[in-house]
């Protein structure tokens, strides 16, 4: 709020010369009646005059004078006509200040925030927008019909839509009230239903035209709000589908591929968290200018820290468990309480703050009142890139091809030259780097703190059960059906019984098909 | 068949077992609760009421950890979900923990606070007869048994193993631990239940009370062991070991692993939930965090530090970790996780059979 | 001493409670019947419309190349794959596809995996103990105590295999082929009709070889064998009718020379 009254005054002191307002309007502010005042100050609202926003203004901070028949008000030390904008010189000796009450200053409000409709800057007319959402008078009608016909967002016109049936619905003529009601068929949403509603009843509305042209309208209104509800939870299904998709890629391939079984893995996305974190760091030091960018060079170095963290923890500890995957379990959830505990140590038990770039903050509209924010957006980007780039390593690249000739026969693959440890080794700081990645897009939507990885380790793992073990095809199906079914399930029932249902539903899957979604068949599955 | 019975019974354990058996029986049952009760507290021999808790706490701890070796070391089922067991059943002894403190809570209510806090009127039907001690214990008894039953026929039926198992009965555990974080599923939500007045209309934190509650949880232990001991050396055990040797080749003389499987699962679950009701009146306090998959797990390692496929050694492991749990927590309250986790990796790597297996090395060497 | 041993196999079975056990109808003189079995993995036809029928009694060879079906159908019979179509019956009356293992091996067939499967952290003795025909329930093992009848047929058997010096060993501390041994030792201790032997003489020595032979044949005719082999002189020794598969299906089906000298026989084990 402070920024936009901030912007509002930049804006006043940028005027050039002031256009005349007429003044006959103008001293009427200073008339003895209240209702002579707030008719006039209805009329300067109508007129959606720049210069009468700030005689309003001065009206409303009590810096509206008059001497004699010169209403003016101060600009800096000089004061200046209200109507013309003219220097009075000499300054007059004798002035009052305009008076107001209670009941004209929400006029005045009003009014004024209609004006603020008029302003250039997006984030000011949105504020006003939404401050004219409940209250709005008749005498709003045209300023608002004004400001709806020259407004380009969709999201402000909306708000103006629905502002102007408002407005209109107040008018003793039905016809006006007709046309509103019909207007709001297509604003789809909630608040629209919410003034529809009252309309049905003959004692609220006597027009039977207008009930209904509102029950007409109200039908329109509620599909479209099922539609929108619909595409909404489709989006973040889909959103919640790539985060887990995110989590569990990195699973895909250690475990998936490798058939190591890493319990630590939801510490190497807190490793990539934290990297986030570090480098949002190293930028508000050295380089403040770009802190807008730091996501990105984020996205290297969380691959390379999570990499990292996962080849040691390879070449010491899981290395010496394979084939043995209840120890290869107890081992490395060991390894994850030191993981998580020395998370606590150097960067504290405190969740740690993240900034989200102002690029990825705000959102696009699709349908009317439903808005897509811009970070779920860019991380279901991040996830199809990640996903191109695991399915390129995998199948494009020799160390791909490495990694598949040994999960499929070791010796073999001995045999032939390939340097099977150190394969091992690289798979999994592979799938340990996209861990990693999975950090970078979880800091910039979740908490980030040392006990981040804990809660993300369960659903990595439904992911690629219920996809296949070994199937990165399976994983994608499974992660964006277990977000889209979470979100329809949580629309219907919370949360947390919509994750309780998930997790039964899968272990009754898995009884149905213990091979997952992509199963593999034959004499060699059990083996 | 009744004479081989008995001897196979009585042969289920060395002589020497027997022994340390009833040494152990005289020291819980008899000596401990004695100086506790009849010694004054400034007489060195006295034995405090922080160590009958601690060590009815670590006896509630040791009869899971045998309850999970007879799963994970005889049969190599590990299973991760074991602390919902332990908590059904302490949730189930709680409920009448719960109903016994009447209306000395702090709302005067006859409802538990926390219903009063949720402006419920009156108790959900599933908390009907709570009020008796021994409806309590039937549920102890059947409600995990039940859980364990349905799920282990689901899972052994399709026949899910190894990590595959371990990894749904962690998620079971994360489901069971949302379930009961709910206000409105009725169990007190974050906070569980807490606050116990009296058990049997005995003050629950009398020096009585908690000698009979330590002796009690002895007991189940021993008894605990002596199942197990006849169970593994029944031709029962054979068969269970044998399944987790090599499961095609018991189906193909003709077993059904399903159901030796599902019987020593639900067993080991019934077990886990005495423990559990157990554990309740001398702690406390059960909340929904005793379910946490790190609990579970934790589990694990009791057995894995005492050595699997032994029966002495989770009761060796259970004391050890807890031991340095309740030291650490106090002496470096950061480096316990450190600990913990150094352990979780030393054993598999190093000591896979455990204290038990070290100990049998050293005297093995010690002969030759 | 083989005698004695069979003195017990004479015995009808005793009562095993509850679990299926249907009387073995071997009217027709047929012990199994696979009719147009087939069963395919991801598109591979494992088997292609099997036919084969094994009369009571017999000892069959069977032989074929690497993927040629052999141990799919031994899969199929004792239930561990359900075929995609097509019967498989024991005897005349039993339908196997509809019978988990364990009830196919109570009904009386007894299997020997190509790898020697035994309990390797039991002893001799007591995977033979396992093994032998008894009630197997969960909840009778509990109190099962092996009594004198068992501990003699238990004695009996591991002379059999010349195991009895070993019996209070692990079994894994066992050579190749005395597991070999153990594992047909305890396929004799479930007393089956039907035992599907799958390549029994990998990894023996001639001599252990000669005498598996020699039992082999001993036990023809009261039971029915069916033989996977490679070892072409032990086939040879047991003398049976051979039965060649390829891809799935019968290739040819006689005595061992007349199949040696089929030309297609020649040309799928030497053509390629």
């Amino acid at each position: 709020m402070k920024s936009i009254l901030f912007s509002l005054l930049l804006w006043f002191c940028a005027l050039p010369a002031m256009a005349a307002l007429d003044p006959a309007v103008v001293k009427q502010l200073a008339a003895d009646e209240s209702d002579d005042k707030i008719a006039a100050i209805q009329q300067l609202a109508a007129s959606a005059d720049k210069d009468a926003a700030r005689v309003l203004k001065a009206l409303s901070e009590d810096a509206l004078f008059v001497s004699g028949d010169t209403v003016y008000l101060l600009d800096g030390e000089k004061p200046v006509d209200a109507a013309s904008g003219a220097l009075i010189q000499p300054a007059p000796e004798s002035y009052d200040a305009i008076t107001i009450n209670n009941r004209i200053r929400s006029e005045l409000s009003n009014a004024i925030a209609a004006l603020r409709l008029f302003n250039p800057d997006r984030a000011v007319r949105l504020a006003a927008a939404r401050e004219l959402q409940s209250n709005a008078g008749i005498e709003l009608v045209p300023v608002l019909a004004r400001a709806l016909a020259k407004e380009g967002d969709p999201e402000i016109k909306a708000l103006l839509k629905l502002a102007h049936a408002q407005s209109s619905l107040g008018s003793p003529d039905a016809g006006l009230r007709l046309t509103a009601v019909e207007a709001l068929a297509d604003s789809a949403s909630a608040n629209a239903k919410n003034l529809l509603l009252p309309l049905l009843d003959a004692t609220n509305e006597p027009d039977e035209r207008v009930r209904k042209a509102a029950k007409t309208s109200l039908k329109a209104i509620e599909s479209s709000l099922a539609l929108g509800e619909t595409v909404g939870q489709i989006f973040s299904g889909l959103s919640l589908g790539s985060i887990l998709l995110l989590a569990a890629l990195g699973l895909a391939i250690t475990y998936g591929v490798m058939g190591v079984i890493n319990m630590a893995h939801g510490e190497l996305l807190m490793v990539g968290a934290y990297a986030t974190y570090f480098t949002q760091g190293i930028f508000r030091t050295y380089f403040p200018a770009y802190l807008d960018w730091y996501v990105v060079a984020a996205v290297p170095a969380a691959f390379l820290a999570a990499a990292l963290v996962g080849m040691a923890l390879e070449r010491t500890v899981i290395r010496k468990l394979y084939g043995r995957p209840l120890e290869t379990l107890l081992a490395t959830w060991g390894l994850s309480l030191i993981l998580i505990q020395a998370a606590r140590v150097l960067f504290g038990a405190q969740n740690v703050e993240l900034a989200n770039p102002s690029w990825m903050s705000g959102g696009v509209e699709v349908l009317a009142g439903m808005v897509l924010p811009w970070n779920r957006i860019v991380i279901i980007g991040f996830t199809l890139f990640v996903l191109a780039l695991v399915w390129v390593l995998m199948n494009r690249t020799r160390l791909g091809m490495f990694v598949r000739a040994v999960t499929q026969n070791r010796p073999m693959a001995g045999c032939v030259g390939v340097p099977t440890g150190r394969i091992d080794t690289l798979a999994f700081g592979l799938g340990a780097g996209i861990a990693g990645l999975g950090g970078v897009a979880l800091s910039q939507i979740a908490n980030v703190g040392p006990d981040m990885g804990q809660g993300y380790i369960v659903d990595s793992f439904m992911v690629v059960v219920l996809g296949g073990v070994g199937q990165l095809a399976g994983a994608v199906w499974a992660a964006l059906g277990l977000g889209i079914v979470t979100k329809f399930l949580e629309g219907w029932a919370g949360a947390v019984i919509a994750k309780i249902a998930v997790l039964v539903f899968i272990i009754i899957f898995i009884q149905k098909r213990p091979q997952g979604l992509f199963a593999l068949k034959g004499r060699f599955v059990e083996s | 068949m009744r004479t081989p019975f008995v001897i196979r019974f009585l042969s289920a354990m060395p002589r020497s077992g027997w022994i340390a058996m009833a040494l152990f029986a005289l020291i819980t049952l008899v000596v401990m609760p004695a100086l506790h009760l009849f010694m004054p507290t400034d007489s060195p021999f006295y034995v405090s009421n922080y160590v009958i808790t601690l060590g009815g706490k670590l006896m509630c701890y040791a009869i899971v950890a045998v309850a999970m070796d007879l799963i994970w070391g005889y049969a190599g089922i590990l299973s991760l979900g074991h602390g919902v067991f332990f908590s059904l059943g302490g949730y189930a002894f709680g409920m009448y923990l719960m109903r016994q403190i009447g209306t000395d809570g702090s709302y005067h209510s006859h409802l538990p606070d926390f219903m009063v806090f949720l402006d419920w009127k009156e108790l959900p039907w599933y908390w009907a007869g709570t009020d008796s001690i021994l409806w309590s214990i039937v549920l102890v008894l059947v409600v995990p048994a039940l859980v364990a039953y349905i799920f282990g026929y689901f899972a052994f039926r399709s026949r899910i193993k190894g990590v595959y198992f371990s990894i749904i009965t962690q998620a079971l555990t994360f489901a069971a631990m949302l379930f009961f974080f709910r206000n409105e599923t009725g169990f007190g939500g974050n906070n569980g239940f807490t606050d116990f007045k009296r058990i049997l209309g005995y003050d629950i934190t009398s020096p009585e009370t908690r000698v009979i509650l330590f002796g009690l949880s002895a007991l189940v232990l021993m008894l605990t062991l002596l199942l197990g001991r006849y169970l593994v050396t029944s031709k029962f055990g054979r068969v269970l070991a044998a399944i987790r040797d090599a499961e095609s080749r018991v189906m193909f003389i003709g077993y059904n692993p399903l159901h030796f499987k599902l019987f020593v699962w639900t067993l080991s679950a019934v077990l886990c939930a005495v423990a559990g009701a157990l554990y309740v009146p001398q702690v406390g306090i059960i909340n929904p965090s005793e379910m946490s998959p790190a609990n579970g797990i934790e589990i694990a390692i009791w057995v894995a530090v005492g050595g699997r496929g032994t029966l002495i050694g989770p009761i060796i492991g259970a004391a050890i970790v807890n031991l340095s749990k309740s030291y650490f927590t106090v002496a470096f309250p950061e480096y316990w996780l450190f600990f913990l986790g150094a352990l979780f990796v030393m054993v598999t790597l190093w000591l896979p059979e455990g204290v038990v297996g070290l100990w049998k090395r050293w005297t093995k060497k010690g002969q030759a | 001493m083989n005698t004695k041993i069979e003195s017990h196999w004479d015995g009808s079975a005793p009562a095993t409670g509850h679990m299926l056990q249907p009387g073995l109808d071997i009217s027709h003189k047929v012990v199994l019947y696979l009719d147009d079995i087939s069963v395919s993995f991801d598109g591979f036809k494992a088997l292609n419309n099997l036919s084969l029928t094994i009369d009571a009694g017999e000892l069959r060879c069977i032989i074929g190349p690497n993927g040629a079906g052999k141990t799919t159908m031994m899969d199929v019979i004792t239930g561990k794959t359900r075929p995609d179509s097509g019967t498989c019956f024991f005897g005349q009356t039993i339908d196997l596809t509809r019978m988990t293992e364990p009830e196919i091996a109570h009904a009386g067939i007894g299997r020997k995996f190509q790898k020697p499967t035994i309990f390797e952290n039991h002893t001799v003795f007591e995977n033979l103990e396992l093994a032998m025909k008894m009630d197997k329930r969960a909840f009778t093992s509990l109190f099962a105590w092996l009594g004198k009848e068992g501990r003699d047929k238990i004695s009996d058997t591991l002379r059999l295999i010349r195991l009895d010096h070993e019996a209070d060993r692990l079994a894994g501390l066992l050579s190749h082929g005395q597991k070999q041994w153990l594992e047909i030792g305890m396929l004799l201790m479930q007393e089956p009709r039907l035992l599907l032997l799958d390549e029994p003489v990998a990894g023996m020595t001639d001599d252990e070889t000669e005498r598996t032979g020699e039992l082999f044949k001993s036990l023809a005719g009261k039971h029915s064998l069916v033989v996977v082999e490679h070892d072409m002189a032990f086939i040879e020794q047991l003398g049976g009718k051979v039965t060649v598969l390829h891809e799935g299906s019968v290739l040819a089906e006689g005595n061992l020379a007349d199949v040696q000298a089929d030309p297609r026989v020649i040309e799928v084990y030497l053509g390629r």
